[in-house]
């Protein structure tokens, strides 16, 4: 009975959050004369969206870091097999000629959204039919790759300890990145160039028939999609697997003597952890619209790792709200610090472009060094923990 | 011919400077049990504070200085970002570690303005010399001279002197030296300082013949000196050395291979997928398991 209203509960507060990302994205168009800050092409929806997207590979992440123990370092890389994949098999046909121009045209010469218009027709309720369907599965797809690739990479690499388990799979993320980049292979990957033309998220904003926007979907999208996942890697969390992964992590010795098969369960572990970083890493080309080896460097590991560890390492909500803080300031709040800023006429010294990643980096620093724990440490904020602290409500008994 | 002498010299070169780095990571791997991924910032770091300084001061003021100021660099490191974690677990400490890398890399890009940078030209250094037919810089020559002369002083400190015999016990046994008196916290400093000297060295040589140093100009060189260390057994400098030599005389070979072929991108995941290789197979190293001179 506790069990099912705290799934009521949670269900609900995801329903209204959707809900709340619907009409804050549209809100500008039922009310006019609203600040600035609610029009469609505000900071705000960049940040919404990309937290979005980011909040889904930190919590994989912390599903392999701090619920399994393993430090991987891999997680650009996947995020890499999962952009390139939902890019190779969404670009229309019709565009494939252009994307590849360099190359003359695509050896693959196949897209999951023409399959799917060519039963459902391409205008109207057909489209969106097809759109859905065919974003689905390519998402699913992009996942499955990324997950087939941290199998075969796991084999050899999981049985490493600590250190060189995160060198390891920094260095297989460090070779995907460059043969994706291999001009060899630019009929499928478009060599060093970037695949686009794909469907993105404005794809879903739902538009009248001369091209205006009826209703923004954009946001909702990626909010959509994240959540599901999310909540998917909770249940998995909550589940005995997730209490092997978490023995794993507090002691091995001990949880392999208690009969917990330890290369099953990293691996497990590490392929769920993946296939997420490969769907988060289709949504991170739907958000940027392309798809380039480039972008997915080991630097993009790293930050990823330090919104972890800024959350707390093994707690998910606290990975979601450091995401959206990191994201909020790295993208909007502190952007005045990297242009000349004065007060009345006084010129504020230091502030040029830079510095607003300078003063990031010390704060991050900060937070490793002094408070280890992180915004939540290993704790989680339930949305019925939340009523109980509401004024007012009286404590019930469950 | 002179096509292959001119690819064989840029590599051993080239694996001289990743050797200086690859020290400077064996070193405190041997002691803190820690990937130092700061270290090829600092590397990095020492090259722009060398076109910095020479900009500013004569060659023979500027370069010592370089070095002083590297060692400084890497001193305050580690007690301001690693010692706090001491007793920290290990994840702890690398992640320390990688926020220290990221504050040195968006530091660079906030003091350079993010522009590459072009390296002086130090006298001597930067003149051509012609070697079996082939045109190359003094650097390329003098670099595996001076790494071997390095790496023999380095060694005499650590197997003849009283401090090398304290880094020796640390690395075997943390617990058991702080009972015999060593004090743990001033080995450490000084295998920073022994790292950050030789990568300060490392960078003047590796800059001379680069193009531009750019903020991440040090992540690459820093992986790759890493891979050369966990090569050559992590722990153990000749280890160590003879796989940086290895790691750079393979990559220029690779860059080397006709344009045909287009394999040139691959010079960066030779050495990752030489990493997995050996780390599957032989994860000690080629001499990490004999190794008495572990450090």
């Amino acid at each position: 009975m506790k069990q099912n209203q705290k799934n009521y509960t949670a269900f609900i507060g995801i329903a209204i959050m959707l809900a709340a990302v619907i009409l804050l994205e549209n809100i500008s168009a039922i009310i006019p004369g609203l600040p600035q800050v609610f029009s469609p092409t505000s900071p705000l929806f960049t940040v919404l969206k990309k937290a979005a997207v980011y909040s889904l590979v930190a919590v994989s992440m912390n599903l392999l870091n701090g619920f399994t123990g393993l430090f991987s370092l891999g997680q650009a890389g996947f995020m890499l097999l999962g952009a390139y994949t939902y890019a190779i098999l969404m670009v229309p046909s019709a565009q494939k000629d252009q994307v590849y121009y360099l190359f003359g045209g695509c050896a693959f010469d196949f897209s999951i959204l023409d399959m799917f218009e060519g039963i459902f027709g391409s205008s109207g309720a057909g489209y969106v039919i097809s759109l859905i369907l065919s974003c689905l599965i390519a998402l699913i797809l992009a996942g499955a790759v990324a997950a087939f690739f941290a199998y075969l990479i796991g084999i050899p690499v999981l049985r490493l300890k600590s250190d060189y388990l995160a060198i390891a799979t920094l260095g297989f993320a460090e070779i995907l990145r460059a043969i994706f980049q291999w001009q060899k292979l630019g009929k499928v990957t478009n060599g060093a160039n970037m695949i686009k033309g794909f469907p993105t998220f404005s794809s879903f904003n739902i538009t009248g028939p001369s091209g205006q926007v009826i209703l923004r979907l954009s946001t909702f999208v990626p909010f959509l999609i994240s959540t599901v996942c999310i909540f998917i890697i909770v249940l998995l969390i909550n589940s005995s697997y997730g209490r092997a992964f978490k023995s794993i992590r507090d002691d091995e010795i001990a949880a392999e003597a208690m009969g917990i098969s330890l290369f099953k369960h990293k691996m497990l572990s590490f392929v769920i952890s993946s296939f997420f970083a490969g769907v988060g890493g289709a949504l991170f080309a739907m958000y940027v619209a392309n798809a380039q080896a480039k972008a997915f460097t080991s630097v993009m590991t790293y930050e990823i790792l330090l919104i972890v560890v800024i959350g707390g390492i093994g707690s998910v909500s606290g990975s979601v709200i450091a995401t959206f803080l990191y994201v909020a300031c790295s993208e909007w709040w502190l952007r005045f610090l990297d242009s000349e800023q004065y007060i009345g006429g006084f010129k504020l010294p230091l502030l040029r472009n830079g510095f607003r990643m300078v003063i990031f980096s010390v704060v991050i620093m900060v937070i490793v060094l002094f408070f280890s724990q992180g915004i939540m440490g290993e704790n989680e904020i339930s949305i019925s923990g939340l009523m109980k602290k509401l004024p007012g409500k009286k404590e019930r008994k469950q | 011919m002179e096509y292959v002498i001119s690819v064989l010299l840029s590599g051993i070169s080239v694996g001289g400077q990743y050797a200086l780095i690859a020290i400077g990571y064996t070193l405190v791997y041997g002691i803190l049990r820690l990937i130092n991924f700061a270290h090829g910032d600092v590397f990095m770091v020492a090259g722009l504070m060398g076109i910095y300084l020479t900009a500013a001061l004569p060659i023979t003021e500027s370069l010592p200085l370089v070095i002083m100021l590297t060692v400084f660099l890497g001193f305050t490191i580690e007690r301001a970002a690693y010692k706090p974690l001491r007793s920290a677990p290990r994840m702890s400490v690398m992640i320390s570690a990688i926020g220290v890398s990221y504050l040195l890399v968006n530091t660079a890009t906030y003091v350079t303005g993010g522009q590459p940078m072009t390296y002086p030209s130090i006298p001597f250094l930067s003149s051509t010399v012609n070697v079996a037919g082939t045109h190359t810089k003094w650097v390329v020559i003098i670099t595996p001279f001076l790494v071997l002369a390095l790496v023999l002083a380095l060694t005499l400190l650590i197997d003849r002197t009283k401090i090398g015999m304290a880094m020796r016990a640390v690395s075997k046994d943390f617990e058991t030296s702080r009972l015999m008196g060593i004090k743990i916290n001033s080995v450490i400093s000084v295998t920073f300082i022994i790292g950050s000297a030789l990568a300060a060295v490392g960078s003047i040589l590796f800059f001379t013949n680069y193009p531009a140093i750019t903020p991440t100009a040090g992540t690459m060189p820093g992986l790759k000196a890493f891979v050369a260390a966990v090569f050559g057994g992590i722990g153990s400098i000749p280890g160590a050395v003879i796989g940086a030599f290895l790691i750079g005389i393979c990559e220029t070979i690779i860059k080397g291979l006709p344009s045909s072929w287009d394999v040139s991108v691959f010079s960066d995941a030779f050495t990752f997928a030489l990493l997995i290789i050996i780390l599957v197979f032989k994860p000690q190293g080629l001499f990490g398991e004999a190794a008495t001179d572990k450090v």
